[in-house]
């Protein structure tokens, strides 16, 4: 019996390899900095990658699905914009408070929107994900421009900035909202027909729509979704800074997808969980805060995600390769 | 017959669609703009491309191999801080030297990681980009480098002199336009990389070495970011660290406009030429009818999703995707 349960053990993290790598740095960081081990800083680490974690959690969907969106970094800063913008448009100068809430709608709204649009697009064209988020990112952040005139807003609702820095009990609101957001995906990829649907028509397209699955539709409803946790990524990383600028959430496609793929989703689509993308961001989010706190310089922590992502393609073919062998006999 | 005059015409849009885009582009700026056709002008845009047309050059050969390259813009941050800083401590051919090296040597990486290893080519150079990135701080310490004294070096020639009355940027990209679009077109190293992009397996079994075919390219993409970084480096006479940060997506937005399929196996240099000139022709365009140069961001979104559409729509014979 035990060597079952060792050997369930195992088998979860040969599938979930990124774990693995989660506890060492990990017990790494404990160990040898005094600073680390600390529930603040964990609450700390929380915090700063929700903002990548939120969009990765939307990216995992996509990317099951076998497509992938760039735009999402160009999403962050528009919807960061129009939150910031329009919660102090004068229209709503009487609201109290409540004047964050059509900011709100609007961001999120104008993300699930850009979302839909690229989702359409792909479908109707069938142009390629990669090509058609491409042209987007260029696209998004043309608007991000035409919308601010290259200003940087700044939120004059205190309440606003509060929002970022407030806590529930004694967790951040941040870190919360990002692990409720793991969940709800959680449960959306892994016990609905949505989720089962995902993997379906990332794992074989033309057998998804021999079953009946409107191949189409679906797309555009996962697109929807990174398109609405990028600007939810927006608003909150805005509320952290009280700020907006035009050049907010570059190069957020790349670390996204890195979390992503360190998490085990293959980009040919088919394959990939929430619990993996979840390490792949603590991952990226532990590094970065423990090199941080050892005072090794950013760019080394740029080097070492580098290598990292390219390790665990290396790991992941021969992993895979042992697989199919082991099928074999 | 009308139908068959309507799919000739339909055809031929989709076969020489690229061309056609940017004659109408051409026409469109010079009627609504007076200094747009102006001879100084055009080749101004021309000088521009350069740069970016200089590693498009590279990333096509990648491209058609069936491969991508997203590692090109942080590697010509390294090679232009590299060129740059080295000028002044060990002289200008040194420098240029050691420079080469060293791309080709993240060429290699490049290469061995995707031809011998045969990993993603997209993550692996998602991670190079990043890794190239923080290489190149290192190298640097986060300080901008410059040359001292710009006027007295010849290094600077390369990016600001001229040769009969053509800018030497231009001469570096032409010439190099022309030799890989030769190489690609005429020799048996041409055919083998069209041919392992379009059909690896077949590719493989009609006795072509995949592993050095793809090998090949990314050192052929990689030397042509060094040759670009040479004409940025002696063009500004200094670097900054992320001087190359977002010229991958640039660059891919050229190949792709040039009617380069990513999938491999289909694509010309000249065309991938043509189609950072309309780049670098609407960027221009824009900027002369008095719009922010942030609007060309706009117009490139719609114009490559077009260009693209159009290119698919007439391969499959009609315009939607057939996806339920």
């Amino acid at each position: 019996m035990a060597t079952l349960k060792q050997n369930a053990a195992l088998r979860w993290l040969t599938e979930n390899p990124i774990w693995g790598f989660v506890v060492l740095i990990f017990v790494f960081f404990s160990l040898s900095n005094e600073f680390f081990f600390d529930m603040n800083n964990f609450q700390n680490i929380l915090v700063q990658t929700s903002t990548i974690g939120l969009i990765a959690l939307g990216m995992t969907l996509v990317m099951i699905n076998g497509n992938i969106d760039l735009s999402v970094g160009a999403v962050v800063a528009l919807a960061a914009s129009l939150m910031v913008d329009i919660q102090s448009w004068d229209a709503f100068s009487g609201w109290g408070n409540w004047q964050m809430l059509p900011a709100l709608i609007a961001a999120l709204g104008v993300g699930t929107a850009l979302g839909a649009l690229n989702g359409i697009i792909v479908w109707k064209t069938g142009v390629d994900a990669f090509i058609v988020t491409l042209g987007a990112m260029l696209g998004v952040r043309g608007l991000v421009f035409v919308y601010t005139k290259e200003q940087s807003f700044f939120a004059m609702n205190f309440t606003f900035s509060d929002l970022g820095m407030s806590t529930v009990g004694p967790v951040p609101s941040l870190a919360v909202l990002f692990l409720i957001a793991t969940v709800l995906v959680h449960i959306l990829l892994s016990r609905t027909v949505h989720g089962r649907n995902t993997y379906a028509v990332g794992g074989n397209r033309e057998a998804a729509v021999n079953a009946g699955i409107r191949v189409g539709p679906h797309m555009v409803v996962n697109f929807m979704i990174v398109g609405f946790m990028a600007a939810l990524a927006g608003v909150t990383l805005s509320s952290q800074m009280g700020a907006a600028t035009p050049n907010l959430g570059r190069d957020y496609e790349l670390w996204v997808i890195t979390a992503v793929v360190l998490g085990g989703t293959k980009l040919t689509g088919g394959a990939g969980s929430i619990i993996g993308t979840f390490g792949g961001v603590l991952a990226i989010g532990i590094l970065r805060n423990g090199m941080n706190l050892m005072q090794v310089p950013a760019f080394y922590v740029l080097v070492i995600l580098g290598s990292i992502l390219i390790a665990v393609l290396i790991l992941d073919k021969q992993l895979t390769r042992k697989g199919v062998e082991a099928l074999k006999t | 017959m009308a139908s068959a005059r309507l799919k000739g015409i339909g055809s031929l849009l989709a076969r020489q669609g690229i061309l056609i885009a940017f004659a109408l582009f051409l026409l469109g700026f010079a009627a609504f703009s007076d200094s747009f056709s102006d001879a100084d002008n055009l080749m101004q845009v021309v000088r521009q491309s350069a740069i970016i047309g200089v590693i498009a050059i590279g990333v096509t050969v990648v491209v058609i191999s069936g491969n991508l390259d997203l590692s090109v813009g942080s590697m010509l941050s390294f090679a232009t801080v590299m060129v740059v800083d080295l000028h002044d401590k060990i002289g200008p051919v040194p420098a240029i030297a050691v420079m080469l090296v060293a791309v080709l040597v993240l060429g290699c990486i490049n290469g061995f990681l995707v031809g011998v290893l045969k990993l993603n080519s997209l993550i692996v150079t998602l991670g190079m980009l990043s890794a190239i990135q923080g290489l190149t701080l290192i190298y640097s310490g986060g300080q901008n480098v410059d040359i001292a004294d710009q006027e007295a070096t010849w290094f600077s020639l390369i990016g600001r002199g001229s040769f009969l009355g053509i800018a030497l940027p231009i001469w570096i990209f032409g010439t190099l336009a022309i030799f890989m679009h030769v190489v690609m077109s005429t020799t048996a190293f041409g055919r083998r990389v069209y041919a392992v992009g379009g059909n690896p397996t077949a590719s493989v079994f009609s006795g072509i070495r995949r592993t050095h075919v793809v090998f090949a390219a990314y050192m052929i993409s990689a030397l042509c970011v060094g040759i670009a970084a040479l004409i940025l480096g002696s063009r500004v006479g200094g670097s900054q660290n992320n001087v190359g940060q977002g010229y991958e997506l640039q660059v891919l937005a050229g190949v792709i406009l040039g009617g380069t399929s990513l999938l491999g196996g289909s694509g010309t240099i000249l065309k991938t030429v043509i189609g950072v000139l309309i780049l670098g022709f609407i960027q221009n365009g824009l900027l002369l009818l008095g719009f922010a140069y942030y609007v060309q961001w706009l117009v490139t979104w719609v114009v490559i999703i077009l260009a693209v559409w159009l290119d698919i729509a007439a391969k499959r014979g009609r315009l939607l995707s057939p996806i339920a």
